[in-house]
């Protein structure tokens, strides 16, 4: 294999990979900013996987080619109105962040193949009549040697880098930003100063819901074009650890995303690669959790989370 | 999580939990049309109503047994150790492994292949006791990232190392088998093996640990107030470690039952087996004291085994017990509401 040929894989794979994970790690960024632990990005991914497929199936003869653009807009609702579980749980009934996220993926994954298998009659759905095809950008197609690698992908995965800036302009530019961030460092100072503790909170974890909504929906009609139980398995925790290895930053989210879309593709087509021949490929697929390990550790620079991340809110206590 | 509620709230939340929960997928059962009673009863009579059924429940015990002490001794040190379930397939694989590399007598062979088990759980949970007690790096992201590490390298340990390019490894000899040939046949040939009794004997080391020795009553005193705890003298870093330490092996335990006892193989791993995060489940549900998580096990196993009986007897899909389940992990996890409810009502009463 040339060089080449090498480089222009592993970037449309790092690419198509990656996207899913970093529209669910923006959505970890804005819940653990707000001061919200969200173990249940998982879960989240997986009920927006399951809307946009069933979607995708139902109207896919109604709405032909636009079909994959509403079912991640359905995924998004969906995955916004699963999320509300969790806040109601973690903001409003002070329950523990983490065991609420745990339920949240039980109840995902449960919710969504019981259903499956009531509708279809079996553990799987079909195939997604319309999924999402490589698209080649007009005019920047045309450019020598890059053109082909970097602009014939994805729709999907250009949106997710876009909206990752977006994410980091809302998140760090603007007053709604600077507020969602007070209350996750220090909720009762943001409290004295007015701000609304509960409902920063309640926006941020239903923005997590409808981006990791988002994030499924674009895995299962990118990547696996079909629901099942085997449909999102783990791509939820390294969304989670593409937020800690980013430090809790929508772009750092960003780069840890492709950065762990790319040691996943490796760990499928790194065989093919000299070099990476010898290397076993559990290395290549744990990459990302030693990698956010050895973050926090401290050994990659210092992973600091939000001051009040995983704690409660109570009005009055100090 | 529950020090602040009064002792008849702790008896009582888990128990409203319980039925909330039963009732949330009796209505699910309703609304997708299915017939909720039926539903319920071919759940009862598929963990319960045969020999061969109870056989499969109490196995299906065994392992929920070992990972909700692993999950609940961990939370009595104020740690929440998620990874129980990469702890238990390690103590998987490190027992199997010791299994099928040596030949000796059962009286050595099996309790040093358990003893393995034990041994990598409890190294795989030291890491992050670790960097918890040295960096305070939070245990919560550093166990599940472990758990995800443990998969792949299971896989990878099975697929390489133990087997030959297998899916699946040798069975482990009669040596270092915990099958029982009398629990088969008392229950028409069900997979039920010894392990029950290990953990039942776990839950009591579990208890004599954490409530009657000085080791224990550190452990738990650092679980309340670290501040506390270290201005007495203890030592927060040793006893951070410790705790993960110990929960880990309950969990690595837990690994060997299904090694040495359900299966008697180990095999490539798609995706986790669930019991792990169960164990999250019953630890909460049994309120993290040894005779609460018994119960809440064999709840979960009955819930369990029952469901793979649903689909055939009333058509309802197995997954209705993990949407019950989930249901009452949430209102478990919600106990300052329920509490607060079961106040209104009471004063209500007056």
């Amino acid at each position: 294999m040339d060089v080449l040929t090498a480089f222009e894989i592993l970037v449309k794979s790092m690419l198509f990979a990656s996207a899913p994970l970093i529209f669910t790690a923006l959505g970890g960024v804005f819940s653990e900013r707000s001061g919200v632990v969200n173990i249940g990005l998982e879960g989240l991914m997986v009920i927006g996987a399951f809307a946009a497929v069933v979607f995708n199936i139902t109207f896919a003869s109604a709405l032909g080619g636009a079909t994959p653009w509403v079912a991640l807009l359905i995924a998004m609702i969906i995955g916004g109105l699963f999320s509300l579980l969790h806040a109601v749980a973690s903001v409003s009934f002070r329950a523990d962040q983490v065991v609420s996220g745990v339920a949240i993926n039980f109840l995902a994954l449960g919710l969504g193949v019981y259903l499956i298998k009531d509708w279809y009659g079996a553990g799987q759905t079909p195939k997604i009549p319309v999924p999402f095809y490589y698209e080649r950008i007009p005019l920047l197609y045309d450019i020598p040697i890059i053109g082909p690698i970097l602009f014939n992908n994805y729709l999907t995965s250009y949106l997710a880098i876009f909206v990752a800036i977006i994410a980091w302009f809302v998140l760090f530019k603007t007053p709604f930003g600077l507020r969602l961030r007070s209350v996750g460092e220090h909720p009762m100072a943001a409290d004295t100063m007015g701000i609304n503790v509960f409902k920063m909170r309640y926006i941020a974890v239903v923005l997590s819901g409808v981006f990791g909504g988002l994030g499924g929906g674009v895995y299962a009609q990118t990547i696996t074009q079909d629901f099942s139980a085997g449909t999102i398995t783990g791509q939820g925790f390294i969304a989670l650890a593409a937020v800690i290895f980013g430090k809790w930053h929508p772009l750092g989210a960003m780069g840890a995303a492709l950065f762990f879309g790319l040691a996943q593709s490796l760990a499928i087509i790194g065989s093919s690669f000299p070099l990476l021949a010898d290397v076993p490929n559990w290395i290549l697929l744990s990459a990302p959790y030693i990698l956010t390990i050895l973050a926090l550790a401290g050994f990659i620079g210092r992973a600091d989370a939000p001051k009040a991340n995983g704690q409660p809110y109570i009005k009055g206590s100090r | 999580m529950f020090n602040q509620f009064s002792r008849w709230q702790k008896i009582l939340i888990p128990v409203i939990s319980v039925i909330l929960g039963l009732i949330v997928g009796a209505i699910v059962m309703l609304v997708s049309g299915y017939n909720p009673i039926e539903g319920y009863t071919a759940l009862l009579s598929g963990s319960l109503g045969e020999g061969f059924y109870i056989g499969e429940t109490v196995r299906q015990i065994t392992p929920y047994i070992f990972a909700g002490l692993a999950v609940a001794f961990a939370f009595r040190t104020g740690l929440f150790n998620i990874g129980v379930e990469g702890q238990l397939l390690v103590g998987w694989v490190a027992s199997v492994w010791v299994g099928l590399a040596f030949d000796l007598p059962k009286v050595i062979h099996l309790p040093m292949a358990i003893l393995a088990g034990a041994v990598a759980g409890a190294l795989w949970a030291f890491i992050p006791g670790l960097l918890k007690a040295k960096l305070r790096v939070h245990e919560v992201i550093v166990t599940i990232m472990m758990n995800y590490i443990a998969l792949h390298l299971c896989n990878y340990l099975v697929r390489y190392v133990i087997s030959d390019e297998q899916n699946t490894t040798d069975r482990v000899p009669e040596s270092a088998s915990l099958k029982s040939p009398f629990f088969e046949t008392l229950t028409e040939f069900s997979t039920m093996h010894y392990g029950i009794f290990l953990a039942l004997a776990a839950a009591i080391i579990y208890f004599v640990v954490l409530e009657k020795t000085t080791t224990g009553f550190e452990l738990r005193s650092v679980g309340f107030n670290q501040h506390a705890s270290e201005y007495a003298g203890m030592n927060v870093n040793r006893n951070i470690i410790l705790s993960m330490v110990i929960s880990g092996a309950f969990a690595g335990l837990g690994g060997a039952m299904e090694g040495l006892g359900t299966f008697g193989y180990g095999f490539i791993h798609g995706a986790f087996s669930g019991v792990g995060f169960d164990g999250i489940a019953v630890a909460l549900l049994g309120g993290n004291v040894a005779s609460g998580i018994i119960l809440a096990a064999a709840l979960f196993g009955i819930l369990k085994q029952g469901a793979l009986i649903m689909p055939l007897q009333s058509g309802v899909p197995t997954e209705l017990v993990e949407i019950v389940i989930a249901i009452i992990i949430f209102f478990v996890a919600s106990s300052y509401i329920i509490a607060y409810l079961l106040q209104r009502l009471r004063k209500g009463a007056k």
